[in-house]
């Protein structure tokens, strides 16, 4: 697979891949933000807000409640840091970055999984009442959506016969047809349902929500101040960002740079910024318009994503 | 050389019961489980010398047994189970030198143990029908015993004991029925003679015969329905032998089915196959939802073991599958997947037993509810808890990660083979696998976040602190394990397939590692473990120093906000039973748990509530609704039976006559 491809080239994408990742998520999370604002006739703040913020909490001072151990100002880190692998490794523009053989999308969803199980464990460490509901709430959201996604990832897996990420984008690209298929709409669906769960938006939690009952997300990170605080929101929107890719890129994989050179990465940071602002305005304008699922009606959703993901494997067997 | 080192092994055994037999008090633990390490210590180099040169150890004696051979071969298959109780019986014993289990240092029980390793050392090796018997009923019973060490003390332990006793019989008597029967009719109690007589038998032995195995070994491996007595008996055994129970011993319910199933009768048809991942399935499913609404440690582990086996089964299962099928690369895959998880299983569930025990002895308790903040008291057995704890829950750069993704990736290469079978068994395998995936997160994130993070909920737990240094050290060992075969599979993988490959009729064109990495033969795209490690350490530390560098100011410790509440109490903090309150409401169908509400109202005025408890209690349905009716109409009939020798000796005469009458009628 690493055919023609230089070493340099390859660490230059990952390292190019890492800093859209980082310098992306904030801005995504920004525009979003932005296109709420304004379909709510507001002005809003400027795009590049989550970017002060970042700024402005890096500069607070750290604290650490009394009763935590070292887990709790470890968890931000182990959070972003396995966001930052998948941004690595993952083919989010190129399909060659470096190690791009072993981005592995089952892997990639472990990855992911460390990062909410060590968000949990910090949350769990400060043993406030608030973090033990949040984490509780996120970890039964967190196993209730990876079937979704695991049984949707065989659903994409099998007709390229590997679970490689790159191989199913270069083997989509070869066969367009693929892409209109049945398996590939309906493991679609399920996908999303699954990206909009895990990354805490509405319907199953709301982002901008500081009401105690309604909390998920947020009642975790309540204890982290500063620079810790700026980890977790950084690696809230980093996580989105790299979903998003992943899904444009296994769904819709053109643009995505197939040979390295200065010109192909061009067009796919174009493609990708492009793809990026479309989702991101698709989901902001959804979230406007729907209000936030009662917690226990969530699994429904995610019973639903399911069985979609299942239906997508069982059509991969009928339709050859 | 191999086969005498495998009586070596044997007689050190041996050499354990005695010397925790006579030995003066003051040296009986230390010469017993310095005697079962050397065992073990033996047992390991047999294992290893087996597995590498594939030339097997055996040993053949006709003057131990009366009316049949004792007889022992230890092939690559076997060995594997070998090494593993090996390594697991090691740390287990190196724990037991710091171990304050009363009990455990008793006459009887540090006799006990020793043979109770040996047998699990040797039951791998049996190759005959009465030495393989001999073996598995003296593991069976001296784990029983071993079960009843603190039956005094506490009278949990003896219903546990009970509950084991007759699931342990009814499994071996399936077994006895199954071997038996396969014995007869091939003319020869020789596994070796079985296997290759085996194929000419009628059809409906091979299949009785391979069902009575599955009862049985199902029953020792703890799989639903037969997994009753794993819930009760794995917390009240004593620490280390709750270890090797659920490390090395149910590993043997899967070394049987695939030894009968696979070699004493060399595959069969599919619907043995898909009964065996029925069985995984079940067990799988069941176990995670049990363990994550447990809130005692040692319940929730042994649950978490049922579902481990599951997982194990579904991988054996979905292997005869392809192997019926003629699918014979993806049926090695799929064993080796399984058998990798064995492996990795004992490594941390053996670590995840060991350091509960530890936290047993540091805290007096082993419920969630009243422990919390251990890790800061316990900075060693802690962090071993949430190694074990991240490994089990397939979380990357542990060693659970590994398997669980090879047996995702034989399920995913198997769908497309065109069988219907498989087509529809493997979606319904990956989506089982994902459940409990996601399950087993959220089991151990309960486990570790409110048992050893957050802050103390008792007095005991408070006052908690290390425990000697054995104990951390046998848990570390097989923690740091967890860590090794994580980052570098390649060092157990080839192994691995060796032994899967000594099951006849399974091959693999390749190798599944290439340098450290896991790679499947002729498919791009590998799993690179070493290098997530590498990854995450590089960035987190890149993270670290970044976080360190923008502010340098030293962290403040603060009280944490209690909702404007002065001070944040232990009573605010999230409870086991509150943490799983989300998943237990969403299975509530599934779980039927108990709910059971106590208000009590004040003196003066009985509008006002003086407190309020709430009992949340979740049965075992199949205890609730299986084992619970048989057991009251065994307890009726009984009653009924009692009525008929009612003590006249003239009523036993005429029983003697009707006998006598019935006998020779038939002889007739």
């Amino acid at each position: 697979m690493s055919t023609g491809w230089s070493i340099t080239s390859m660490s230059a994408i990952s390292l190019l891949q890492v800093v859209l990742v980082i310098v992306g998520g904030p801005l995504l999370l920004g525009f979003m933000r932005k296109v709420r604002c304004r379909m709510e006739g507001r002005v809003g703040p400027p795009v590049h807000q989550p970017l002060l913020d970042l700024r402005k909490m890096a500069g607070r001072e750290r604290t650490r409640p009394e009763h935590a151990s070292w887990v709790f100002p470890l968890a931000p880190v182990v959070l972003v840091a396995t966001t930052l692998v998948v941004a690595a490794v993952a083919p989010l523009l190129a399909t060659d970055p470096a190690f791009g053989w072993s981005a592995d999308l089952f892997a990639v969803v472990f990855l992911l999984l460390l990062g909410s199980v060590s968000l949990a464990l910090g949350a769990l460490d400060t043993g406030t009442a608030f973090g033990g509901m949040g984490a509780s709430r996120a970890m039964t959201i967190g196993a209730l959506a990876e079937p979704a996604l695991l049984v949707a990832i065989l659903a994409l897996s099998v007709p390229a016969h590997s679970s490689n990420l790159p191989t199913i984008i270069i083997r989509s690209l070869a066969h367009p047809a693929w892409l209109a298929t049945p398996e590939r709409v309906l493991a679609l669906v399920a996908f999303v349902i699954v990206i909009v769960a895990e990354s805490g938006r509405l319907p199953v939690d709301n982002p901008s929500t500081h009401l105690e009952l309604t909390m998920i997300h947020e009642a975790m990170m309540l204890e982290y101040a500063g620079p810790d605080l700026a980890l977790v929101k950084l690696a809230e929107s980093m996580r989105l960002v790299v979903l998003f890719t992943l899904l444009a890129d296994l769904f819709v994989p053109w643009g995505i740079a197939t040979s390295p050179g200065p010109w192909h990465l061009a067009v796919a940071l174009a493609s990708t910024a492009g793809k990026l602002v479309v989702l991101g305005a698709a989901l902001a304008v959804f979230e406007v318009t729907v209000a936030k699922l009662r917690l226990f009606r969530v699994p429904e959703l995610l019973a639903g994503a399911f069985v979609l993901a299942t239906l997508a494997v069982l059509s991969t067997l009928v339709v050859p | 050389m191999t086969a005498a080192l495998l009586v070596a092994t044997a007689l050190m055994g041996l050499a354990g019961t005695a010397a925790g037999a006579i030995a003066p008090v003051r040296f009986r633990i230390a010469l017993s489980s310095a005697l079962t390490i050397a065992a073990c210590a033996l047992g390991f180099v047999v294992g290893a010398e087996v597995l590498h040169s594939g030339h097997a150890a055996v040993v053949h004696t006709t003057t131990l047994m009366p009316l049949a051979s004792f007889s022992l071969a230890l092939d690559r298959f076997g060995a594997l189970f070998v090494v593993i109780t090996a390594v697991v019986g090691i740390c287990a014993m190196i724990f037991r030198f710091g171990y304050d289990g009363q009990g455990l240092a008793s006459r009887t029980a540090s006799s006990i143990l020793p043979l109770f390793v040996t047998s699990l050392l040797l039951v791998p090796a049996a190759s005959n029908v009465t030495t393989f018997l001999f073996l598995w009923e003296l593991m069976a019973i001296t784990s029983l015993l071993l079960v009843l060490t603190d039956h005094a003390r506490r009278s949990e332990v003896q219903v546990a004991g009970q509950w084991y006793a007759v699931m342990t019989q009814l499994g071996a008597a399936a077994l006895i029925l199954g071997l038996v029967l396969l014995a007869t009719r091939s003319g020869s109690q020789s596994f070796a003679v079985i296997a290759v007589r085996s194929a000419h038998l009628p059809a409906w032995v091979r299949s009785t015969a391979f069902v009575l195995a599955v009862v049985g070994f199902g029953s020792k491996a703890g799989a639903v329905p037969l997994h009753v007595w794993l819930p009760r008996a794995h917390p009240e055994a004593p620490g280390p032998v709750s270890a090797l129970m659920s490390a090395a011993m149910v590993n043997l319910g899967v070394y049987g089915i695939v030894r009968v199933g696979m070699g004493l009768l060399s595959g069969g048809p599919a619907w043995w196959w898909l009964l065996v991942m029925g069985l995984g399935a079940l067990s799988a499913m069941f176990g995670s939802l049990h363990s994550a609404t447990s809130k005692d440690l040692k319940r929730l582990l042994a649950y978490s073991t049922t579902d481990n086996v599951g997982l194990m089964l579904l991988g054996v299962g979905a292997s005869g599958l392809f192997a019926d099928t003629g699918h014979r690369a993806l049926a090695l895959l799929a064993l080796v997947a399984a058998l990798l998880h064995v492996v990795f299983h004992a490594v941390f569930k053996g670590s995840l037993f060991l350091s509960a025990s530890s936290v047993h002895q540091a805290a007096g308790s082993t419920d969630l509810d009243q422990l919390g903040g251990l890790l800061r008291r316990m900075p060693v057995s802690g962090p071993i808890f949430l190694v074990g704890g991240l490994a089990i829950a397939a979380l990357p750069p542990f060693c659970g990660f590994v398997s669980e993704w090879l047996l995702l990736q034989s399920m995913l290469h198997g769908l497309p083979s065109g069988d219907v079978a498989i087509a529809v068994a493997m979606p319904i395998g990956v989506g089982v696998l994902a459940l409990t995936g996601g399950l087993t997160a959220f089991t151990f994130t309960k486990a570790i976040g409110i048992g050893l993070l957050g802050l103390p909920r008792t007095q005991d737990a408070e006052r908690a602190g290390e425990v000697g240094r054995p104990m951390w050290i046998g848990a570390g060992l097989l923690a740091v394990l967890c860590l090794v075969f994580g980052v570098a599979p390649f060092l157990v993988i080839p192994s691995v397939v060796d032994a899967a490959g000594a099951v006849p009729g399974l091959h693999l064109a390749g190798a599944l590692t290439r340098g450290w990495n896991v790679a499947l033969p002729g498919v791009p795209g590998m799993l690179a473990p070493g290098l997530v490690a590498i990854g995450l350490v590089g960035f987190g530390g890149l993270v670290a120093l970044g976080r360190h560098l923008v502010q340098q100011r030293p962290v403040r410790l603060t009280e944490a906000w209690g909702c404007g509440r002065e001070l944040q109490t232990v009573r605010m903090e999230y409870t086991a039973t509150s943490f799983g309150e989300p998943l237990t409401r969403v299975f509530e169908d599934v779980l039927s748990p108990a709910r059971d509400v106590d208000v009590s109202h004040l003196a003066e005025s009985r509008y006002y509530t003086e407190a309020a408890v709430i009992h949340t209690t979740i049965d075992d349905a199949f205890e609730r609704r299986v084992y619970r009716p048989a057991d009251r109409m065994l307890v009726r009939w009984g009653a009924v039976a009692r009525r008929v020798p009612n003590g006249s000796v003239h009523r036993y005469l005429a029983f003697g006559l009707v006998a006598l009458i019935v006998v020779l009628v038939v002889l007739a």
